[in-house]
């Protein structure tokens, strides 16, 4: 049966509409994937020279097992947002003789596959062998070490499983978990009471009896046997038939109508952003990257002045790249509609570029903390602001008429590279090489200053020739209508 | 009205539409019907310059489709699920359309409290996001909307399907009404021989993409058609 299901996977991705057209996708992950397993690999080898150099007089391993615990929380965290769970369409099986069991099996075994439970093996091996040949372990020590990280491994494999299915739907419910981490690490970082020191006491002892160690298959099979209980019983369509509804919200915006005849479409994408869950998590991600400046403008070395460019068109124009890479593909979904309605190319574009700007401002008004690290900075993220608005605004919306693939709004961002062609890959070097090149030149030849004001300049201008921008901005939507059409109805797999 | 010139479309060199010539007379209720894959829908989406003629055109009111949008505010259509936005519920999709056909909520509202008994107490003040309606509560929604702001051209891609007995005959009668009106021109696309015959007063047959009938409906319409098409 399991060689059947697999067979099938084969044929879907095979045969999936999608294939070829992201492949310099798949060729990007596939260089961030190794580039990954290097560094694992690397540490995996240097590890055990760092710690005795930095913790000299330690058993190596003693303390890198102080280390666990949190090795596993990471684990669990990054699995969180990043791994995506294997899936299988259990519809079509429902009324054939396939046992139900058996597809929960296959399900959970298929998980085991995973990149994220091979990258940690890469250090934890290589770091066990180590080890062993330094003396830091005895032969049945290493054995134990390296099994029980395994068995761990796929423990955090099977948790993660567990939490996404049962707490997807609400998410709240995980809320007493974090705050218990989040206690527990404040309690440790201030040195109050210090948990990774007893479970490494823990580990080191149950690791000196290595069959003892043996029982720590039991958090893996126990986590499966859970996932096993947990999906069975919820192995049935009701979810999918009788389809929950969400809660409405009914606001209206009417606060927009102040904008004139782009106001229905401010409310339209309004809502759209708050009430779907991928454009949501985009603007809350924006205010996150706000703190970026904390990294790069507090630098005020020549070579560290050189980000700040970077960091100013970053933060004041986050929200613009994420939402404004996408247009019109946020709207794929009723695209044919747009496109027939009574509402010209030109009116559905300025009001993305109204949200757009908007965006900038609020973000801009947001930062001026930053003037705290100099009144200087002040200025420069004043003039990437105007040339987000004036130059990368309608670089953006120009762009969007290249897209052609749908995006779904309902799936979480995380890694999520649904709606991601050439066209966003491309639009980045432009979007923010170019006003760095402008700035960087100009600062070496002329002056800070005189750079923040040159750049600030371009966007002014950028912002006094919008006009003529958008018009041809919107013979370029017009021509390439037909494909975004066609595009924006394929599904994807 | 509706002026159709040598319109054809071919995807990969297969034809799937092919008219030489059609006219559609204002106030004309017009009905389409044809097998699946007869090309009813692509004639409709070249309507709506959704696809791109591979030769030929079509004007509306002298506007030539392809070449100006200023077809846009006297037509009005509804061809499938994705001319609703998901994520709004039906009275705000209401008056978002309306605000783009320039009615106020007042407008809006008459219109659907006329149309009350179509929704059958199921659309209105439901507290649901359309995304959470059933189909055919989806369908009436679409439907409905096509007729906010009078519009000159409702275009109705099987607007019968997916709808219980009750909406259906209720369907026909908003059809009807509107084809007593001279000034609208409707056009309806349907597997259903009888629903169309019933609705339209002239009716259109295609097959592989031909016009293979073109007939003014009379009492021996749906006799004939039925007679086509039984192969």
């Amino acid at each position: 049966m399991f060689l059947r299901f697999l067979k099938l996977e084969w044929k879907s991705f095979f045969r999936s509409a999608s294939l070829g057209k992201s492949i310099g996708l798949r060729i990007f992950l596939a260089f961030f994937a190794i580039y990954f397993m290097l560094i694992f690999l690397s540490a995996g080898f240097l590890l055990h020279d760092m710690i005795t150099e930095y913790f000299p007089g330690k058993n190596a391993v003693s303390v890198a097992n102080t280390f666990v615990l949190i090795w596993l929380v990471a684990d669990l965290f990054v699995r969180f947002f990043m791994q995506s769970l294997p899936v299988l369409n259990i519809k079509p099986f429902m009324p054939v003789p396939v046992s139900r069991k058996t597809q929960v099996h296959y399900v959970l075994l298929k998980s085991l596959f995973s990149y994220f439970n091979f990258l940690p093996l890469l250090l934890i091996v290589p770091f066990g062998l180590i080890s062993y040949n330094e003396g830091s372990l005895a032969g049945g020590e290493a054995a134990a070490w390296i099994g029980s990280m395994v068995v761990f491994t796929i423990g955090v494999n099977y948790a993660n499983f567990l939490i996404k299915k049962k707490f997807a739907e609400n998410i709240k419910a995980l809320l007493p978990f974090v705050v218990l981490v989040a206690a527990l690490a404040a309690l440790e970082y201030y040195g109050v009471l210090s948990i990774t020191q007893y479970t490494g006491a823990a580990f080191d002892a149950l690791i000196s009896m290595p069959f003892v160690s043996l029982l720590f298959i039991l958090l893996p099979v126990g986590l499966y046997y859970l996932n096993f209980t947990y999906l069975v019983k919820n192995f049935y369509l009701d979810a999918s038939v009788k389809r929950k509804s969400d809660k409405v919200d009914t606001t209206d915006y009417g606060w927009t109508r102040r904008f004139g005849d782009i106001a229905p479409f401010l409310q339209l994408d309004l809502k759209l952003i708050f009430r779907n869950k991928r454009p949501k998590t985009t603007v809350f991600l924006s205010f996150i990257f706000l703190l970026y400046g904390l990294i790069f403008l507090r630098d005020d070395s020549p070579s560290g002045e050189i980000m700040h460019v970077f960091a100013g068109i970053f933060i004041t124009g986050i929200f613009m790249i994420n939402f404004g890479q996408f247009i019109p593909a946020w709207d794929s979904a009723y695209y044919s509609m747009i496109m027939s309605q009574n509402i010209s190319i030109r009116q559905y574009l300025a009001s993305k570029a109204g949200l757009l700007t908007f965006s900038v401002v609020v973000l801009t008004v947001l930062s001026t903390p930053y003037a705290y690290f100099g009144i200087e900075l002040l200025f420069t993220i004043v003039a990437c602001a105007l040339y987000n608005i004036g130059i990368n605004v309608p670089m953006l919306l120009y762009a969007g008429s290249f897209n052609k693939k749908k995006i779904s709004l309902e799936k979480s961002p995380f890694m999520n590279y649904q709606g991601t062609g050439a066209a966003q890959w491309i639009i980045g070097i432009p979007l923010l090489l170019l006003p760095m090149g402008i700035w960087i030149t100009l600062k070496f030849t002329t002056g800070y200053n005189t750079a923040s004001a040159v750049l600030g300049a371009i966007g002014v201008a950028g912002i006094a020739l919008r006009g003529l921008m958008m018009k041809k901005i919107a013979s370029a939507y017009r021509t390439g209508k037909y494909a975004a059409i066609s595009g924006f109805k394929e599904e994807e797999n | 009205m509706i002026q159709v010139h040598n319109l054809k479309k071919a995807y990969n060199g297969t034809v799937v539409l092919n008219i030489e010539h059609l006219e559609i007379k204002k106030g004309e209720s017009f009905g389409l019907v044809g097998n699946n894959g007869a090309g009813k829908t692509t004639f409709f989406s070249l309507l709506l310059d959704l696809i791109q003629p591979s030769a030929g055109y079509i004007t509306t009111n002298n506007i030539k489709v392809h070449e100006s949008e200023a077809w846009k505010p006297f037509t009005a259509a509804f061809l499938d699920e994705s001319f609703l936005i998901g994520y709004l519920t039906p009275q705000e999709y209401f008056y978002f359309i309306g605000e783009l056909r320039g009615c106020n909520k007042a407008d809006v509202d008459a219109l659907l409290a006329q149309h009350e008994d179509f929704f059958n107490g199921e659309i209105l003040g439901k507290k649901k996001y359309l995304r959470d309606l059933s189909k055919g509560n989806q369908k009436k929604v679409g439907i409905i909307a096509t007729l906010i702001g009078n519009p000159e051209v409702i275009i109705l891609d099987e607007p019968f399907a997916n709808l219980d007995p009750t909406t259906q005959i209720r369907l026909k009668k908003i059809i009807k009404d509107l084809a007593e009106n001279k000034e609208v021109t409707i056009l309806v696309s349907s597997h259903d021989l009888m629903h169309t015959t019933e609705v339209s007063d002239r009716i259109v047959a295609l097959n592989k993409g031909q016009v293979v009938k073109d007939i003014q409906t009379s009492a021996e319409t749906l006799k004939e058609l039925e007679e086509f098409f039984a192969v």
